[in-house]
Order: structure tokens, then C-alpha cells, then sequence
């Protein structure tokens, strides 16, 4: 067998192989919009679920998940952002900022049933705040920061280093020239890492599981201190606890998920893409 | 200095300083997520006898608390995936890297970073509804909530992150290999195989790595689908059965103990293994990250 013949078969492996791990998102996406769109109206959307849930919309899981995902961001927002200036601007190359990246390459390497675990042993039983939405939020936070982390980092870098030299020989502290020129320069990067990363908590049940998520709680959260539904402990819940609930609703539920998480999914790519052709250098 | 230049030197001081503390905060948090997991995990090894610990039977309300059919759950569960997902995640990542030309890169790349956002409790919904019946009719099981059909699942939810770390790996093997390669003859594919994929290959190992760690803990999927019945699977048929992994056991029992109580500690350690797990598989991980970076800098040199 020639040596370019076994290249052309060798090549159209690689596609099929690669048509097998793509193709199943399409049928993934695809058969949940289908089956999904019939549940959708305004009732489903806006209302308290009723009959043990078997009718009525999800209005509260969606409001629940909002306020999981904003207080996510309160606290893993500036955390992240300072690590990531940290480890891009300050960080000298040494064994304290290797045990750094190791610690967070681990944050983002723990199961996140364990950071449910860990949510419950800290936040709900020693610091009291009970299953609530602070310590769903604060727990939905620790696990969000490497994503957040990582990709500000790698924004900062990719800001040229003739940036920092000018800013500096005009006379500018280390300071202004991280918060006035590289910062700015970054945004969009870290924009993006901070979208990735909601869009990571908002879709998360196992941290959410001990920490927060109501089975059924059909009325809005007050305040940080309540309990909450959530949407992807309500597709838990209800594809595998409560029998008898009508396929349809099940299905919709995920499509709003889904909806909720891929749109976060094209905001980043579409910012990322949109500053990568703006940007001039 | 005047009062406005002194306001600004201030606030530097204190933005500076905040910035250095953050840094200190994330070993803080994997120390603060041990600690916490030690405080009611430890209890466990004190309150239940060691033998009970290592027994073959899990079964919490009447004081057994063996943990081999959990871990060996987990074990099984997680080689299928690997089994499955490795060479498949390699494969596409060769693809993308090296044979497909630009337009289609665009279009393959962002569609793997789907799968990475779509949330493991719709997999696992998906799993469920239409996997495991296909499964049960291939296989003529009893069941579809089976140990394979996690395995597929977990496979395809450790692509993207396979695909993503491996595709880096080639991209960031010098172009002048490539080059050197074709100009003594070899054809594209020979290249790929004896040149590209060796060059990168530690960090194509990373890439199985945190692929592998990424399917231990998962939760929420392999709850859903493979049927989560405790039982050691040592047998050959084990995969065509249900077997109930670590994360799942915790993710479903943690919500019904009592607070304090002997099986709450029992699941904590639990917890406490798949930390540890986790742990070791990532720095391994980042060991070859690492071995990478400095081979790659004594080349520059």
C-alpha cells in the first residue's frame, strides 16, 4: 500500500471519528429544542409550578437560578480578577507562585459534589447560614474562580509589553499602569472568562444540592438567607423523583436550561470574536 | 506630597496589597476545602471499624458502610470512559490540529466548546431518556441504567476538555518540525504519527489526565444513568450492570442522613477519597504540564 494511500484512508478516519464526537451535539441540541418547544409559553415561563409540579410553569427555579448566578458573580468577579493581575503582573517566578497554580489547577480539578460537601461543612453548618442562597452562591463561587482565573490571566498576557514600558517611562506607578492601561486592554478577555464561568455555575446541581436547592418551594427567594428551586435541580428532580411527570415538561425545563447557559456560551464567543478583529494590536 | 497624590498613594498601597492576599487565597481555599472535609469526614474512621470500612457491602441503614463497591464503581465507570474517550479525544484533536483546513477549524472548535457548557444534569437527562434504552436493545440487557452506558456519557463529557488541552499541545509544537519532516519526505500522515504527536506528547498526557479527573467527579450524569445499585463489579458483565459510583452515592444519600450522624461522616470521607483522587490525578497532570515548559524553554535557549 502507498504511502499516500494509507495518508487518504488515515485522513478519512480523522473525519469520521471527529463527525462522530460533533454530530451528537447537533442531535444533543437539536432533539431538546424540538422536543422541548411544544412546553414553552408564557405560562411556563412566568408561573408557580402546581399540581406536585406536574403543571404550571418554573418561574421560580429560573428567578433562583438568576440570583445564584448574580451572587456567583459579586463574589468570584473581583476575586478572580485580583488573582489573575496577581499571577499575570505580580507573581515573580518562584515556589510560592507554583504552589498558587497548583492550588488552582486543584480547585479546578474537585469533584463538585465535594464542593457541595464542603459548601454544607462550612458555609450551611459552622458559619450558619443554612441552606440558603449565600452559601449556594459562595460555594457555586470557589468552584467558579479557576475558569475565571485562567482566562483573565491569559487576557493580561496577551496585552503587549511595549503597553507596560511606555505607561511606565511616562512616569506612571506599576498601579496606574495595571488599572488605567493593561486592565482596560484586557476587558473583553476577561469579560469572557467571567461568562464562561457563570455559565459554568448557572448549569451546576451537585454544589448546589446541599447548599441551597428547594425540591419544591413555590414562591420567589426574599432575601440571600432563603432557600431557592433552581433549574438544574428542578430537571433533577423532576426527570428522577416525581413519577408521573408529563415528558413534555420535563423536556421544556431542559430547553430553558439550555437556552439560559448556550446563549452565556455565544455572548462569550461573539465578544471574544467581535474585540479580536477590533482590536489593533 | 500634597493630600490628592498622597489619596492616590494610598489606594495603591491598598489595591496592591489586596491583589498580593488573593494570591495567598487560593491555597487557602484547597487547604480551607480539606479542612472542612477532614472536620466531618475523620469522624468516619473512628466511629465505623476499619474492617466495616473495607467491606464488600454498602449498605448504610443497617451499619454497613463498605466502601470497595463505590470505589470500584467509580473505578469501572471511569476506565470505560477513558477507554472511550482518549483515543476518540486524540484523534479529533489531530484532526483540528493538522488535517482540517481553516474554514472547517471554525466550525468544529466552538461546537466541542458546546458540549463543555451544556450542563451534566441535561446529559444525564439525555442519557437517561435516550442512551440507556439504546443500550438495553443493543445489549438485550435487563437494564439500560447501566455501568457502560455512564461510561459513554462520562466519555463524551471528558472530550472537550481532552480535545481542547491535546489540540494546544500540537498547536504549540514548533512549525519547523512539521517542516523538517516534510522536506526529508515524509508524507503529512507520517509527519503527524513520528514527528508532531511525540513532540507534543506530555502534553497530550496532561490532556488525559484532566480528561480522566474530570470523569472521576463527575456527578449529576452518572447518578442519572448508571442505575446505582452497590454491588462489586469484578465480573466481566459488570459493565452491562448497574453500579453505583462515589460521587453519585454522596450527591443522592447526603440529602436524607441525619446531621452528625454516622453516615453523614461516612460521606464526608467518601468525599475525603475523591479529594484526594482528584488531587493526586492533578498534579500528576501538571507534572507533565511542567516538564513541558521546560523542555520547551531549553530549546529556546
Amino acid at each position: 500500500m502507498s504511502r499516500e494511500l494509507v495518508q487518504r484512508i488515515g485522513f478519512g478516519f480523522l473525519t469520521l471519528v471527529t463527525a462522530l464526537v460533533v454530530l451528537p451535539i447537533m442531535l444533543v441540541v437539536g432533539y431538546i429544542v424540538v422536543q422541548g418547544a411544544p412546553a414553552i409559553s408564557w405560562e411556563f415561563l412566568s408561573q408557580m409550578p402546581r399540581g406536585g409540579m406536574r403543571e404550571g410553569g418554573i418561574w421560580p427555579a429560573i428567578v433562583g437560578t438568576l440570583w445564584l448566578t448574580a451572587g456567583t458573580a459579586v463574589f468570584a468577579v473581583p476575586l478572580g480578577v485580583a488573582m489573575a493581575v496577581y499571577l499575570a503582573e505580580y507573581a515573580s517566578d518562584n515556589t510560592f507562585t507554583r504552589l498558587v497554580r497548583l492550588s488552582i489547577i486543584n480547585l479546578a480539578g474537585i469533584p463538585s459534589v465535594v464542593y457541595g460537601l464542603f459548601g454544607l461543612g462550612l458555609f450551611v453548618l459552622f458559619l450558619r447560614f443554612g441552606s440558603s442562597i449565600l452559601a449556594g452562591a459562595l460555594t457555586l463561587s470557589i468552584m467558579t474562580l479557576p475558569v475565571i482565573i485562567s482566562t483573565s490571566e491569559e487576557a493580561l498576557r496577551v496585552v503587549p509589553q511595549a503597553f507596560r514600558t511606555v505607561s511606565v517611562s511616562l512616569g506612571g506607578t506599576k498601579w496606574q499602569t495595571i488599572s488605567r492601561i493593561i486592565l482596560p486592554q484586557a476587558l473583553p478577555g476577561i469579560l469572557t472568562g467571567i461568562i464562561l464561568g457563570l455559565e459554568r455555575a448557572a448549569g451546576e446541581t451537585a454544589p448546589i444540592l446541599f447548599t441551597v436547592a428547594a425540591f419544591f418551594l413555590p414562591r420567589l427567594p426574599q432575601s440571600v438567607f432563603d432557600q431557592t428551586m433552581a433549574l438544574p435541580y428542578h430537571l433533577f428532580v423532576i426527570s428522577t423523583q416525581v413519577p408521573g411527570m408529563p415528558i413534555k415538561i420535563q423536556y421544556g425545563t431542559a430547553l430553558v436550561l439550555l437556552v439560559f447557559v448556550l446563549s452565556m456560551n455565544l455572548l462569550a464567543a461573539g465578544l471574544r470574536s467581535y474585540y479580536r478583529r477590533r482590536r489593533q494590536w | 506630597m500634597s493630600q490628592a497624590k498622597r489619596k492616590i498613594y494610598i489606594g495603591q498601597v491598598i489595591a496592591e496589597g489586596l491583589i498580593r492576599a488573593s494570591g495567598f487565597s487560593a491555597i487557602a481555599f484547597v487547604l480551607l476545602i480539606f479542612a472542612f472535609l477532614a472536620r466531618e469526614g475523620v469522624p468516619a474512621f473512628w466511629e465505623v471499624r476499619p474492617d466495616v470500612l473495607l467491606g464488600a457491602r454498602w449498605y448504610p441503614t443497617e451499619g454497613h458502610f463498605g466502601l470497595w463497591p463505590l470505589i470500584l464503581g467509580s473505578i469501572l465507570v471511569t476506565l470505560g470512559a477513558a477507554v472511550l474517550a482518549m483515543p476518540t479525544g486524540l484523534l479529533t484533536a489531530v484532526f483540528i490540529a493538522e488535517v482540517a483546513p481553516r474554514w472547517l477549524r471554525e466550525i468544529v472548535k466552538p461546537m466541542i466548546e458546546v458540549v463543555a457548557g451544556i450542563p451534566s444534569v441535561v446529559l444525564g437527562f439525555l442519557g437517561m431518556l435516550m442512551l440507556s434504552p439504546l443500550v438495553r436493545q443493543v445489549f438485550n440487557a435487563p437494564t439500560g441504567l447501566t455501568a457502560f452506558t455512564g461510561s459513554l456519557v462520562l466519555a463524551y463529557m471528558a472530550l472537550p476538555t481532552i480535545i481542547s488541552v491535546a489540540e494546544d499541545a500540537l498547536d504549540s509544537v514548533p512549525r519547523s518540525y512539521r517542516d523538517a519532516a516534510l522536506a526529508l519526505g515524509a508524507t503529512k500522515w507520517q509527519t503527524i504519527w513520528r514527528v508532531t504527536v511525540p513532540a507534543a506528547r506530555s502534553g497530550i498526557l496532561t490532556a488525559m489526565m484532566l480528561g480522566i479527573g474530570r470523569a472521576i467527579g463527575e456527578t449529576m450524569a452518572v447518578m442519572m444513568v448508571t442505575g446505582n445499585a452497590a454491588r462489586i463489579p469484578l465480573t466481566l458483565d459488570s459493565l452491562m450492570r448497574p453500579v453505583r459510583t462515589m460521587t453519585a452515592t454522596v450527591a443522592a444519600e447526603m440529602g436524607e442522613v441525619a446531621q452528625g450522624s454516622t453516615h453523614f461522616h461516612v460521606l464526608f470521607a467518601v468525599g475525603i477519597v475523591l479529594f484526594v483522587i482528584t488531587l493526586l490525578v492533578n498534579v500528576l497532570a501538571s507534572l507533565a504540564i511542567f516538564r513541558q515548559t521546560r523542555r520547551s524553554e531549553r530549546l529556546l535557549s
